[in-house]
C-alpha cells in the first residue's frame, strides 16, 4: 500500500500545528519520521490516522483520495497506530487482549475460541513471538506487551503500521526482537512508519528519513545517504551552540546532597551533590529510575535509606509540603496529571504551593495573590489573556512556565525539574533554558532530568548518568559526550 | 517568596452565556416561585414563606456541609444518620440530666468525630468515599437503633434554651433560619475566601497535583467530612428540639434532599466546581417544591416523582451550558 500526505494543515484554535507537510510512504519500507516534541509527529499521524481533521491537504492511498473519519475506518484500510502508551487490558489473557472488541463470534454470539486461538498462534508464529496466550497481561513486559499490539495490528490486516517511539521502554534485547520482527513486517511489503528521538536506532533500521520542524516536513531523505549530523542540523534548524543558551552564573557550595539513597527493586546507593548555581542532568534509559529517585526526594514516595542534606544540614522530608517548606520544588514529568489544574486559572495554580504565605488566619489576601500571580505571569513571559485564563487554554510550553512559575513562586533553593521540555515547542523550550540559567544565576540549585540527549549536553554543568538504579557514572561538561553517555546509561564499559 | 508590586489587573469578563450558566439556578428558583404564586397566591403570604424557610434549614445545612464534600470529588452518604446517632446521644444526655448546652455541644461533638471516622477511612483507609460511608451510614444508623431500643427518647424539653433553637423566634424569623444563615455565612467564608475552601477546590480539581503543591490532602479531607458530620448533627439538634424528641429513624434519606440541593445549585459530582450559594439556592428550590406541591394539594406519591424529574432537567441544563 501507498499513502502519500501532501500539504497538511491543521490548527488547534490558534496554535497552528502543522503548516504544509507532505509525507508518504511506500510498501515494504521502514519510514523514520523525526522531530523535536512539538514539531507535528503526532499531529500528523493522528490525521493519517482519522483523529483529527486536516484543515487543508490531502491524503491518497494507492493513488486514491481518502480521508478516514476516525482511527477504526483506518485500521479496516490497513493504517494501524501503535501507541506510546499501549492499550492493554491488564486484567484480561493475551488472547483476550488479541481480540478485544473483535471477537471471531457465531451467529448467536458465542465467542469462537478455538479459532481465535488458532488464527493468534499463527500469527505469533509468523513474527517468531512466543508468548503463553492464556497468561494475564500484566504479567508481560513491555516489550511483550508492544509484541501483541503489532500481532493484533496484522490480523486486522495492517498494511501500514506506525510506532510511536516503539523503543522508549524496551531492553536492548527486546528491542533486537523489535527489529527482527520490523524486518519480517517489510518482507511481507508491510510499510512502517517508525517514530523515534534515537538517531543510532533510526539509521540501523530506517529506509528513509523524514525531518519535521515547527509543523513542516523539511526534508526527506534516504537514510543510506545522510548523517546524523545532518539530521540533527535539520531538526534543530540552526546548530546547536545556538540552541542552548550560554550559561554564565557562578557555581558556589554544595546546597543539596544525597547519600546512599535506596528504595528497594527501584534504586540503590544514589549519593551526589548539587551545587548553588549548578545545573546537574540526570541521563539514562527510560526507567532507568531517574523519576523515581527525584519523586522520593520530594516526598512523593518513601525512602527505605539514605539521608539527605540541605545547605549541610540533615532534613527528613516526609511529604511535598514538607519539601515545600524547606525551599525544594519539583516540575513533574506529566504537567497535566500532577502539575495542574487543568480547569483553573493560571492565578490559581501559580498561587497554589504559596497560597499559606498569602493569608492571614486562614484568609486569603486576593490582592497580594493577584500581584503575585501577574508579577510571575510577566516574568516568566506566560502568553495568555490574562492570569483568570484557564490554564487548559494555554500551549504546552505556556503551561509548563505555568508550572515553573509555581515553583518560582516559593522561592526554591532547589528546583527539581523532570523532563522540563516535554511536549514543549522550539520557541519555548529556549525560553525554558534562558529561565534555568536566570535561577542558576541567582544561585539555585538545579536538577534536571532528561531523556533528550542534545538537551543534557547542551544545559547541565555536569552530567550524573542512572543505569537500572544506580549511579553509572558522572561527567562534567567538558567530558560529557553522547557516546559517553549512552555507554554508561546501557550498562556498557 | 517573591516581593510584589502592585499590578493593576482585570477582572476576565464572562460572556452572557456564563452569567446565564451561573444565574440558572437562581432564575429556576424564581420561574419556581411565580409558577407557584399563580396556582396558589397563599404561598407567597409572609408566614408561609418563613414556614418554608424553617423547613428547608436543616436540609440546607446538612447540603453546606455535603457541598464541601462533593466539591472535593467525594460523598457523604451517613449525613441521615450521623444526626440520628448524634441528636440520640444528645437526648439521652439530656434526659439523664445533663444540662441541655452541654448536651447540645456534646451532639455537636460526636457529629463532628462520627465525621471525622469517615474522612479517616477514606484518607488513611483508602476507601472509595462512596463505600466508606455507605458502610458508616449503617453504622451509626444501627448504632442509634442500638442506643434507643428502636424506641424515641422523650422527655427533653424543659430547658428554654433548648426549646428555642428549634422552636424559637429571632426579631420574628424563625431561629433555625437564623442558624441556616449565620452558617451561610460563616462557610461561604471558609469556602470562598480562605485556604481551606481553595484547598478544597484544589482537591477536587486535581488530587494528585494538590498533593505535590504541598496541600496536606488528608488533612483537609479528614476536615471536610468532620464539618459534614458537624452540619448533620447541627440539623439533628433543629429537629430534635421541634419534634421535643430524638426519633431512632430521624434523618432518613436526607443525604438524597442534600446531595441533591447541591447538584441543582450547579456544583460538580466529579468535583473540581461547584458554588455556596449554588446549593442554597438549590435547598430552596427543593423546599419550594415540597411546600408547592403541599399547598397544591399534590399527592406525596407524585411529590416524588416531580423532585426527580426536576433533578435531571437542572444537571442535564446544566451540561449543555458547560458545552
Amino acid at each position: 500500500m501507498e499513502v502519500k500526505m501532501t500539504g497538511i494543515r491543521k490548527s488547534f484554535g490558534s496554535n497552528s500545528v502543522l503548516r504544509g507537510v507532505d509525507f508518504d510512504i511506500q510498501a515494504g519500507e521502514v519510514h523514520a519520521l523525526m522531530g523535536e516534541n512539538g514539531a507535528g509527529k503526532s499531529t500528523l499521524m493522528n490525521i493519517l490516522t482519522g483523529l483529527h481533521k486536516a484543515d487543508a491537504g490531502e491524503i491518497s492511498i494507492n493513488g486514491e483520495n481518502k480521508r478516514f473519519d476516525n482511527p477504526k475506518e483506518a485500521e479496516e484500510h490497513g493504517v494501524s497506530f501503535i501507541h506510546q502508551e499501549m492499550n492493554t487490558w491488564p486484567e484480561m489473557t493475551v488472547l483476550e487482549n488479541l481480540f478485544i472488541g473483535k471477537e471471531l463470534k457465531t451467529s448467536l454470539g458465542w465467542v469462537k475460541t478455538k479459532e481465535m486461538r488458532t488464527l493468534a498462534e499463527a500469527t505469533f508464529d509468523d513474527l517468531g513471538v512466543k508468548i503463553d496466550l492464556d497468561q494475564d497481561v500484566k504479567q508481560l513486559s513491555v516489550g511483550q506487551q508492544q509484541m501483541i499490539e503489532i500481532a493484533k495490528s496484522l490480523m486486522t490486516n495492517a498494511q501500514v503500521i506506525i510506532m510511536d517511539e516503539p523503543t522508549a521502554a524496551l531492553t536492548e534485547r527486546e528491542i533486537d526482537v523489535l527489529f527482527k520482527i520490523i524486518h519480517t513486517l517489510k518482507s511481507k511489503k508491510v510499510a512502517i512508519i517508525y517514530i523515534s528521538h534515537r538517531m543510532e536506532e533510526i539509521f540501523k533500521i530506517s529506509d528513509r528519513i523524514t525531518v519535521m520542524r515547527d509543523g513542516v516536513s523539511i526534508d526527506t531523505a534516504l537514510t543510506k545517504e545522510t548523517t546524523n549530523d545532518e539530521v540533527v542540523r535539520k531538526m534543530v534548524g540552526r546548530d546547536l551552540e545556538d540552541y542552548y543558551p550560554k550559561k554564565h552564573s557562578k557555581i558556589g557550595e554544595v546546597v543539596f546532597e544525597t547519600k546512599g539513597l535506596t528504595q528497594a527493586n527501584r534504586f540503590k546507593d544514589i549519593s551526589f551533590t548539587v551545587k548553588s548555581g549548578e545545573i546537574v542532568g540526570f541521563s539514562g534509559l527510560m526507567g532507568a529510575g531517574r523519576t523515581e529517585i527525584m519523586r522520593s526526594i520530594f516526598g512523593i514516595d518513601e525512602l527505605d535509606q539514605g539521608d539527605i542534606y540541605l545547605e549541610g544540614e540533615k532534613i527528613t522530608i516526609k511529604s511535598p509540603s514538607t519539601a515545600i517548606s524547606k525551599g525544594i520544588g519539583f516540575l513533574t514529568e506529566n504537567r497535566k496529571e500532577e502539575g495542574l489544574i487543568l480547569d483553573y486559572s493560571i492565578r490559581d495554580n501559580i498561587s497554589l504551593p504559596s497560597i499559606d504565605g498569602f493569608s492571614k488566619k486562614g484568609l486569603i489576601d486576593t490582592k497580594a495573590e493577584i500581584d503575585f500571580a501577574q508579577l510571575l505571569m510577566e516574568r516568566l513571559h506566560v502568553k495568555a489573556e490574562n492570569q483568570f485564563d484557564s490554564v487548559s487554554s494555554l500551549s504546552g510550553g505556556n503551561q509548563q512556565k505555568v508550572v515553573l512559575a509555581k515553583w518560582i513562586g516559593i522561592g526554591s533553593k532547589v528546583l527539581i525539574l523532570d523532563e522540563p521540555t516535554r511536549g514543549v515547542d522550539v520557541g519555548a523550550k529556549r525560553e525554558i533554558y534562558q529561565l534555568m540559567n536566570e535561577l542558576a544565576d541567582r544561585g539555585v540549585a538545579i536538577i534536571m532530568v532528561s531523556s533528550d540527549l542534545p538537551e543534557i549536553l547542551g544545559v547541565s554543568d555536569r552530567v550524573i548518568v542512572i543505569h537500572e538504579g544506580h549511579v553509572a557514572g558522572e561527567l562534567s561538561k567538558t567530558e560529557a559526550t553522547e557516546e559517553k553517555i549512552m555507554k554508561l546509561a546501557t550498562g556498557g564499559y | 517568596m517573591v516581593e510584589t508590586n502592585t499590578v493593576k489587573t482585570e477582572k476576565k469578563k464572562g460572556s452572557p452565556k456564563d452569567y446565564i450558566g451561573k444565574l440558572g439556578p437562581f432564575l429556576a428558583l424564581i420561574v419556581l416561585i411565580i409558577l407557584v404564586t399563580i396556582v396558589n397566591p397563599s404561598f407567597i403570604a409572609p408566614t408561609n414563606l418563613l414556614n418554608l424557610l424553617r423547613q428547608v434549614s436543616t436540609n440546607a445545612l446538612i447540603a453546606f456541609g455535603m457541598t464541601f464534600v462533593i466539591i472535593t470529588g467525594g460523598i457523604d452518604l451517613s449525613v441521615g444518620s450521623t444526626l440520628a446517632l448524634s441528636s440520640a446521644l444528645m437526648a439521652g444526655a439530656i434526659a439523664s440530666g445533663l444540662d441541655p448546652i452541654l448536651a447540645m455541644v456534646l451532639s455537636l461533638l460526636t457529629g463532628t468525630i462520627f465525621g471525622a471516622v469517615n474522612g479517616l477511612l477514606i484518607t488513611k483507609g483508602k476507601m472509595a468515599p462512596f463505600i466508606a460511608t455507605l458502610a458508616t451510614m449503617t453504622i451509626y444508623r444501627g448504632l442509634t437503633l442500638v442506643y434507643t431500643d428502636g424506641n424515641p427518647i422523650t422527655g427533653i424539653g424543659d430547658s428554654f434554651i433548648f426549646k428555642f433553637v428549634g422552636r424559637g423566634y429571632l426579631l420574628g424569623i424563625p431561629f433555625p433560619v437564623v442558624l441556616m444563615i449565620i452558617s451561610f455565612i460563616l462557610l461561604y467564608i471558609l469556602l470562598h475566601k480562605m485556604t481551606f475552601g481553595r484547598k478544597t477546590f484544589a482537591i477536587g480539581g486535581n488530587e494528585k497535583a494538590s498533593f505535590i503543591a504541598g496541600i496536606k490532602n488528608d488533612r483537609i479531607k479528614t476536615g471536610i467530612y468532620a464539618l459534614s458530620g458537624l452540619m448533620a448533627s447541627l440539623a439533628g439538634i433543629i429537629i430534635t428540639s421541634r419534634l421535643d424528641s430524638a426519633q431512632p429513624t430521624a434523618g432518613t434519606s436526607y443525604e438524597m434532599d442534600a446531595i441533591a440541593s447541591v447538584v441543582l445549585g450547579g456544583t460538580s459530582l466529579s468535583g473540581g466546581r461547584g458554588r455556596l450559594v449554588g446549593t442554597l439556592i438549590g435547598a430552596l428550590i427543593i423546599g419550594t417544591l415540597n411546600n408547592g406541591m403541599n399547598l397544591l394539594g399534590i399527592s406525596s406519591f407524585y411529590q416524588q416523582v416531580v423532585k426527580g424529574i426536576v433533578i435531571i432537567i437542572a444537571v442535564l441544563l446544566d451540561r449543555k451550558n458547560k458545552k
